[in-house]
């Protein structure tokens, strides 16, 4: 049988060990290290469609994030989607007139929603809608566009 | 015919009296947590057998598995062109099945048959009874002790499995193959969500330490106290756990990730 003081250590060392292989997995593997903790105002956006848009989908600004998606409900009144975007406290002047587009992070990968801003002196405050926005690319219906297009030059 | 219906029916009734028995045993363990915080002494020498001991084995495991996953993954993902994403196969995978799961696979025949032969053996040559002579019970003082040290040592060592299967993954994917370190990590943290995946596979090794520990206590107590009956005991703890492992990971799978 081992010493008391050895057996603590290497016990301790033990505990050390798995909380160390935790805390890495918390913060360099899974999203909590570069989860927003701070405040975020909600801002409403509706799209005619949305096709794959999830919730917690990012929103971006020339490409860097400044929202997540936090809810995602249809219109029945307007057949629309309506997206509530949630907005970063600290980017609080977003101009009012921003047009808002659903894009796609590489050829197959996830889909996002992009801000362009506009030149508006009015801000996006908390509970404002986007007006302007661009529906997602849905490649059936591009490919069918294509195939229309070709079909009526060939008619001529 | 009737012979093999009454010993259908005789190993049917004899199971669930193992069950039951099962059942009263861990609610006794469960009753005596106290005695571990009274002897902090027994836990410390459990947690060393248990847990320090299993760490090698845990270890090298982890990091093996690790790379094997990236060298495969590599193989498919690299005919779609999306190498980028290997991180994210590996991290999930590990983190979500093969963390929770291989740790327990292990742990059942590194230490659940260790603590098996151990009170089969104070069993087979009456050491419990002799501290029951001494009016001492031996589920408090042997069996309680044992059981929080595995409880507490499985999520610890799963954890382990996982980051170092992770790095491990990360040597062969960046480190040989050539995939982006930006990438890697990059698109990891983007989609191993914290709550979803890595509190679920934390959760997941609770359960799989909790079944674990159980069985190798109750079969180390139930055992018949001969030679024989110990070998058969630490037998059967390897493969009840092992199974019971896998068929409670599906369920929990089934659970969560729907």
């Amino acid at each position: 049988m081992k010493s008391s003081r050895q057996l603590e250590m290497l016990v301790g060392v033990f505990m050390a060990i798995g909380m160390v292989a935790l805390f890495f997995l918390a913060m360099q593997v899974s999203n909590l290290g570069t989860l927003h903790t701070g405040d975020s105002y909600e801002v409403k956006a509706r799209f005619d469609n949305i096709g794959s848009l999830k919730v917690k989908a990012p929103v971006t600004m020339a490409g860097v994030e400044v929202g997540r998606i936090s809810k995602i409900g249809f219109d029945k009144e307007r057949f629309q989607a309506l997206v509530t975007l949630s907005i970063y406290a600290e980017y609080d002047a977003i101009p009012q007139d921003t047009y808002a587009k659903i894009l796609t992070a590489g050829l197959l990968g996830e889909q996002y929603i992009g801000l362009d801003p506009g030149g508006s002196d009015e801000v996006l405050k908390d509970g404002s809608e986007i007006e302007v926005t661009q529906s997602a690319l849905v490649l059936e219906e591009v490919i069918g566009q294509f195939i229309f297009s070709k079909a009526q030059e060939g008619e001529k | 015919m009737t012979g093999l219906l009454a010993r259908l029916g005789r190993s049917g009734i004899i199971f669930l009296r193992h069950l039951g028995r099962a059942t009263v045993l861990l609610l006794h363990i469960l009753a005596s947590m106290g005695e571990v915080l009274r002897r902090p002494r027994l836990l410390l020498e459990q947690l060393f057998s248990v847990g320090v001991l299993t760490v090698l084995i845990i270890a090298v495991s982890g990091l093996f598995v690790g790379m094997v996953l990236s060298l495969q993954g590599y193989y498919i993902l690299s005919q779609f062109a999306a190498e980028a994403t290997l991180g994210v196969m590996v991290a999930a995978s590990l983190v979500r099945e093969l963390g929770p799961v291989v740790t327990a696979l292990l742990f059942a025949g590194r230490a659940g048959s260790a603590l098996t032969a151990e009170i089969g053996l104070m069993k087979a040559t009456e050491q419990l009874s002799g501290l029951e002579m001494m009016a001492v019970d031996p589920v408090r003082r042997v069996l309680t002790p044992r059981f929080v040290a595995g409880f507490i040592s499985m999520p610890l060592l799963a954890a382990l499995f996982s980051a170092l299967g992770v790095l491990g993954g990360w040597f062969v994917g960046v480190g040989l193959l050539g995939v982006d370190d930006g990438a890697w990590w990059g698109q990891m943290q983007a989609r191993i969500d914290w709550n979803e995946d890595l509190f679920n596979g934390v959760i997941k090794s609770l359960v799989f330490g909790f079944a674990c520990v159980w069985i190798a206590i109750f079969q180390g107590y139930n055992c018949l106290p001969t030679s024989a009956g110990v070998s058969r005991a630490t037998t059967r703890t390897v493969v009840h756990s092992s199974l019971a492992v896998l068929a409670l990971d599906f369920a929990l799978t089934a659970l969560m990730f729907n």
